[in-house]
């Protein structure tokens, strides 16, 4: 069974003049015209020769570095930018939720905004007055309809933008990191439509840095480096590819210590690290301290443990753990004291530890930062050996 | 039957898009002031007792046209209409950047939405030079039909001129100020303020007339109120030759609309 193709770029490639200087007047281009040095300009290849083939029903992560093209390929997908060469096809109507609350407009109350932004849209007026509550009372607004916009919090307003656009019916669907706002309340609703569309077969097209949510949603996913595509893959496969690329040196880190061990922009470095069994609660506790070279904004602090073999058993973070330090600023020091359950099979194994900033660009990667051994009594052949309590009768 | 049906499916979401722009745009446009819409129509008002005042009261305009103060007053009223659809749709495509840059729409609605929205102030303004024309007891000829054939020329003609400009205006800025002195130059070398007749030479006459919107004020005035307004048809008799200032509008209608939608693909990457 072959599945409909939903969405198919074939040979994309988008280049942008840059004028050297601003030529935006009429005697400059007029000048141009006599003079030889016309065609004063950079060309900016933001993307080259995109193939890409998007089957209906895919939820499909498209993930890269900033300014590796994405959104210049979201941007020609939705019909915004055309491309250079090359051409889209798309299969029925696609909804672009490039930015909530396009078109929004302050002066007006949230009542005129709702018909307004539905209209972009492209909901009719009665359209809009038949889900008029609906679209109310998941905004959680109310009692502000009658209040202009600029009096609402940047929260409220994507509350009501979110609430809108998720009324669209597209057969695609492109969404461009909306979750990267609003508080854990509004992102939980993000991830509940989400699923949602995931059930009813909507072709999804996700743009994000969130890696997490690229392997829990997506089908597959692309990744795109240096304007053109890198990879194309499972969620898993694209959103490892991706972490690597920060694991290579970085090319405007003047701090870069790259090592076979550790590397990282040393804004934020690891000072000291403990990894040792308390024997009375039978958990290990891994201490670290770190110290802020440079100011770093809410930085993940993140762990991975690996056995003997270098297997990697388990390993989370502070995004993960949904606590945020905050933003450290220079000279700032901090200690995380993280306490796991003592499961480990006999062997020695080591602690590797993580510091990334808000977009994932690698501050502080340390293998092999801490070792400890793990002796039982009775050797497992398995990867873990938790303690395991057995209860057993006999009539 | 059908093809109504397909026009309406096809550019259903146009006509949805320009309704809440233009609501928008009229409800935008006097919030805050206290006086409001009466905004739009003490505008021209005043300009028309400013202009009374000088060119009819001390410089003795148009003795010997009736009405002439209304006269005066409708070619002001058309003029402001164009003015502001040209000078509103100059900026308006530059003004919502922002929209463009992230929204795929027919970028046409952009200008059409502030030309409606000029039309509705065309409409309050022309009920007030009715008022006029009722307390000055005009009395009305077969004539009149001809009003709406002309004002669907105008607002043809100003639509045409006010794309072109949008369009020009993303790319090259001096646009703005190139427009401000055309239409100051325009006004005086259409006949508002002076009667054609008073115009001596016969080429000079042939020139001034050939301005499609000195055709549109003119015709209108003799539709409206008086036979004593000189249109192109009087000088030059009703041969082909009346025929040019709608075949100008005409061909401006062309340039401007293959103009517009050549570059409105990439009005999100140049505004």
């Amino acid at each position: 069974m072959t599945k409909k193709i939903a969405v198919s770029i074939k040979g994309v490639s988008k280049n942008f003049k840059l004028p050297h200087e601003r030529s935006q007047t009429l005697k400059r281009s007029f000048l141009n015209l006599f003079s030889s040095s016309a065609r004063k300009y950079d060309v900016q290849h933001a993307l080259r020769d995109i193939n890409l083939q998007i089957e209906a029903g895919e939820f499909f992560g498209i993930v890269g570095r900033n300014g590796s093209g994405k959104s210049t390929l979201l941007k020609i997908l939705a019909g915004i930018y055309q491309p250079s060469q090359g051409h889209v096809e798309v299969e029925g109507k696609l909804v672009p939720f490039i930015e909530l609350g396009v078109g929004f407009n302050q002066e007006l109350t949230g009542r005129e905004n709702i018909f307004l932004n539905g209209a972009l849209l492209g909901f009719s007026r009665t359209q809009i007055e038949s889900m008029y509550a609906d679209i109310v009372a998941f905004a959680e607004l109310e009692e502000f309809m009658d209040q202009k916009l600029k009096n609402y919090s940047s929260g409220m307003q994507v509350r009501l933008a979110f609430s809108l656009a998720s009324r669209s019916q597209s057969d695609v669907l492109l969404i461009d990191e909306v979750l990267a706002v609003g508080d854990a309340d509004f992102q939980r609703k993000c991830f509940a439509y989400f699923k949602q569309l995931k059930k009813t077969g909507t072709t999804v097209i996700f743009v994000t840095h969130d890696m997490d949510a690229v392997r829990e949603y997506c089908t597959r996913a692309a990744l795109i480096d240096g304007s053109r595509i890198a990879a194309i893959g499972s969620a898993d496969e694209i959103a490892t590819r991706y972490t690597q690329l920060f694991m290579a040196p970085t090319s405007d880190g003047a701090v870069a210590t790259v090592g076979g061990k550790r590397w990282g922009d040393g804004r934020l470095k690891y000072q000291s690290v403990s990894a040792k069994h308390v024997i009375e609660t039978d958990r290990l506790e891994i201490r670290v301290l770190a110290h802020a070279e440079l100011a770093v904004s809410k930085p993940v602090f993140g762990f991975l443990i690996k056995n003997a073999a270098g297997q990697p058993l388990f390993g989370t973070n502070t995004r993960l753990k949904r606590r945020s330090a905050g933003d450290i600023g220079a000279g700032e020091q901090i200690e995380l004291v993280w306490s796991v359950p003592y499961i480990f099979s006999e062997g020695t194994h080591s602690v590797e530890l993580a510091i990334e900033d808000d977009v994932l660009v690698v501050c502080d990667w340390w293998e092999e930062a801490a070792m400890f051994n793990v002796q039982r009594e009775s050797r497992s052949p398995y990867l873990l050996d938790p303690t395991v309590e057995l209860e057993l009768n006999r009539s | 039957m059908k093809l109504f049906q397909a026009l309406a499916a096809r550019y259903r979401y146009s006509v949805i898009l320009l309704q809440q722009m233009v609501k928008t745009d009229f409800k935008l446009r006097y919030q805050g002031s206290v006086l409001g819409y009466f905004w739009s129509l003490l505008k021209p008002l005043a300009l028309f007792t400013i202009l009374y005042i000088v060119f009819v009261r001390f410089l003795r305009f148009g003795t010997g046209i009736e009405f002439f103060p209304i006269y005066m007053l409708l070619g002001i009223v058309l003029w402001t209409f164009f003015a502001e659809v040209t000078n509103q749709g100059l900026i308006s495509i530059v003004n919502q950047g922002d929209l463009m840059r992230k929204l795929n729409f027919p970028r046409y609605v952009i200008v059409l939405a502030t030309a409606f929205s000029a039309l509705i102030n065309l409409g309050l303004n022309l009920l007030v030079v009715s008022v006029f024309m009722l307390l000055a007891r005009v009395s009305l000829h077969l004539t009149v039909v001809w009003v709406p054939f002309l004002i669907v020329e105008l607002f043809i003609l100003a639509l045409a001129v006010a794309f072109l400009l949008s369009a020009m205006y993303v790319r090259f800025r001096d646009m703005s100020h190139i427009w401000e002195v055309v239409l100051q130059g325009a006004f005086y070398a259409t006949p508002i303020i002076y009667p054609i007749n008073q115009v001596p030479d016969k080429y000079a006459r042939l020139l001034l007339l050939l301005n499609p919107m000195a055709q549109i004020i003119q015709d209108l005035r003799h539709a409206l109120l008086t036979p004593q307004a000189r249109t192109f048809e009087y000088y030059f008799g009703a041969g082909w030759l009346r025929l040019i200032p709608i075949g100008i509008v005409a061909l401006l209608v062309v340039i401007s609309a293959s103009y517009f939608k050549r570059r409105a693909k990439y009005f999100a990457e140049e505004v």
